[in-house]
């Protein structure tokens, strides 16, 4: 074995929920966090009361708690899907404009979003396909990605047809441009900058093996 | 000149062909559903609308725009899984749409309401929402040029009103309340209460008596958490 292989953590691809709790450890203590739609919204279920997180909404809200069930259903209180949430004590309400200053004023440590591309220097492609009969959506997807300190995306590394969605440059149409900071796959941990790709750990292959996959130069993390 | 309206169809009376509406909520959430079936029924049409969505099911916005009411939508995301009266309406090539990042959405409402002429803001920035528009470096960060959304009127909903027109929302049904209420010429706020001057905290006073125009008490709005558990 090479010893760049013993990035290795996990003899197995990661799923869904391994990966949205290992996200949730990796969130610093005290840290205010944006999830985006879908995936994302699963690290919820893995962060701790220990690590003392507030969830921000863009729709107005900090402090946003579990989703509702039953009795707490009320459909003055939702979150950015739509979905009925609760609120946690010390929770706060604001307009759409000051939910967007929080983002754009850099307020927030980190946001984690889905993607269908990111590039090597951390361009996000996540709001479009860019196919001319499609409905063009972007919601607060631009703003978060400029917005947070830290953007983490959450994908597969993979698309159906076996392309990897890290790629050199994005086919698709931009979110952002050199916005995203760290790619959790269910293969391996990239961290992006403008210095490159380093992987951070691999889930399921080496080094070598995840090398063979992505179609620009990998470095790993020492 | 703030004035308490008895109905609905009479808030709404107003509102000429060709306007540019801004309607308040977030989905469903903050939506004035009966300020929204009043303007239908008023038969006016050829609107502009500014929404952050463009209708969900067959209620609301949805059927203005069924109704083929709205010539534009601004909005940051009309693309939705009950999006259907819009979806189909945008394929027929129909109904004009300008998306702007949900953000910048806000952000050129609160513009307009505070009277700037436009500000820099770095999302959308190397994007195609960009494309065209005037953009600069500040502070190393590359920066798109925005300007403020302006309209006609604004229907907005909130929990209570006073007898100067104070407002206070409820939860994140606040959303674009506050920011489309001092956009608009003309604000027409459906609220489900109204109390007597002095009754609301002035510390907790969320949109200011002089935003808002008119105001029309609904009981009982869709949507409320008694229709919704």
């Amino acid at each position: 074995m090479s010893a760049q292989s013993n990035i290795q953590t996990s003899d197995k691809p990661l799923g869904r929920d391994e990966l949205a709790e290992l996200v949730a450890r990796d969130i610093a203590p005290g840290s205010f966090v944006n999830l985006g739609i879908g995936q994302p919204t699963l690290v919820s279920n893995y962060l701790r009361p220990e690590q003392n997180i507030t969830l921000h909404t863009e729709n107005g809200m900090l402090g946003m708690g579990p989703v509702a069930v039953g009795e707490q259903i009320d459909g003055d209180l939702i979150n950015a899907g739509k979905i009925p949430v609760t609120e946690l004590p010390g929770a706060s309400y604001f307009h759409h404009a000051d939910s967007f200053a929080i983002m754009r004023g850099g307020h927030l440590d980190i946001c984690v979003l889905g993607a269908f591309q990111v590039s090597a220097t951390g361009d996000l492609a996540n709001w479009h396909t860019g196919e001319p009969d499609a409905i063009p959506a972007v919601g607060g997807a631009m703003d978060l990605a400029t917005g947070a300190k830290d953007v983490f995306v959450m994908m597969t590394l993979l698309t159906r047809d076996g392309v990897s969605k890290l790629v050199e440059h994005c086919s698709y149409p931009l979110t952002g441009v050199g916005c995203v900071t760290r790619v959790y796959t269910d293969k391996a941990v990239f961290l992006t900058g403008p210095d490159g790709v380093t992987v951070r750990e691999t889930f399921g292959c080496t080094f070598e093996e995840l090398q063979a996959m992505v179609p620009l130069p990998l470095v790993a993390a020492s | 000149m703030l004035n308490f309206i008895d109905t609905v169809s009479e808030a709404v009376a107003g509102i000429r062909d060709g306007s540019t509406v801004m309607i308040g909520g977030f989905g469903n959430a903050g939506q004035p559903f009966e300020l929204i079936d009043a303007l239908l029924e008023s038969g006016a049409t050829e609107l502009t609308v500014v929404n952050n969505n463009a209708g969900q099911g067959d209620q609301g916005l949805a059927l203005l725009i069924k109704e083929g009411r709205v010539k534009k939508m601004i909005c940051s995301f009309p693309r939705q899984s009950d999006s259907w009266h819009f979806d189909a309406r945008y394929k027929a090539g129909e109904i004009e749409l300008e998306l702007v990042p949900q953000g910048n959405l806000a952000e050129r409402i609160r513009a307009a309401g505070a009277g700037i002429g436009g500000f820099f803001t770095p999302t959308g920035y190397g994007t195609m929402l960009a494309e065209g528009k005037e953009t600069r470096i500040i502070d190393g960060r590359g920066q798109v040029f925005e300007t403020p959304i302006h309209a006609d009127v604004a229907l907005i909903k909130a929990l209570k009103a006073d007898g100067v027109g104070n407002l206070v929302y409820r939860k994140t049904a606040r959303n674009f309340g506050p920011i489309m209420a001092a956009a608009a010429k003309h604000t027409i706020v459906q609220v489900s209460e109204i109390v007597p001057t002095g009754a609301l905290d002035p510390e907790n006073v969320v949109t200011p008596g002089i935003y808002v125009n008119s105001i029309v008490r609904v009981a009982d709005a869709l949507g409320s958490k008694e229709q919704v558990a």
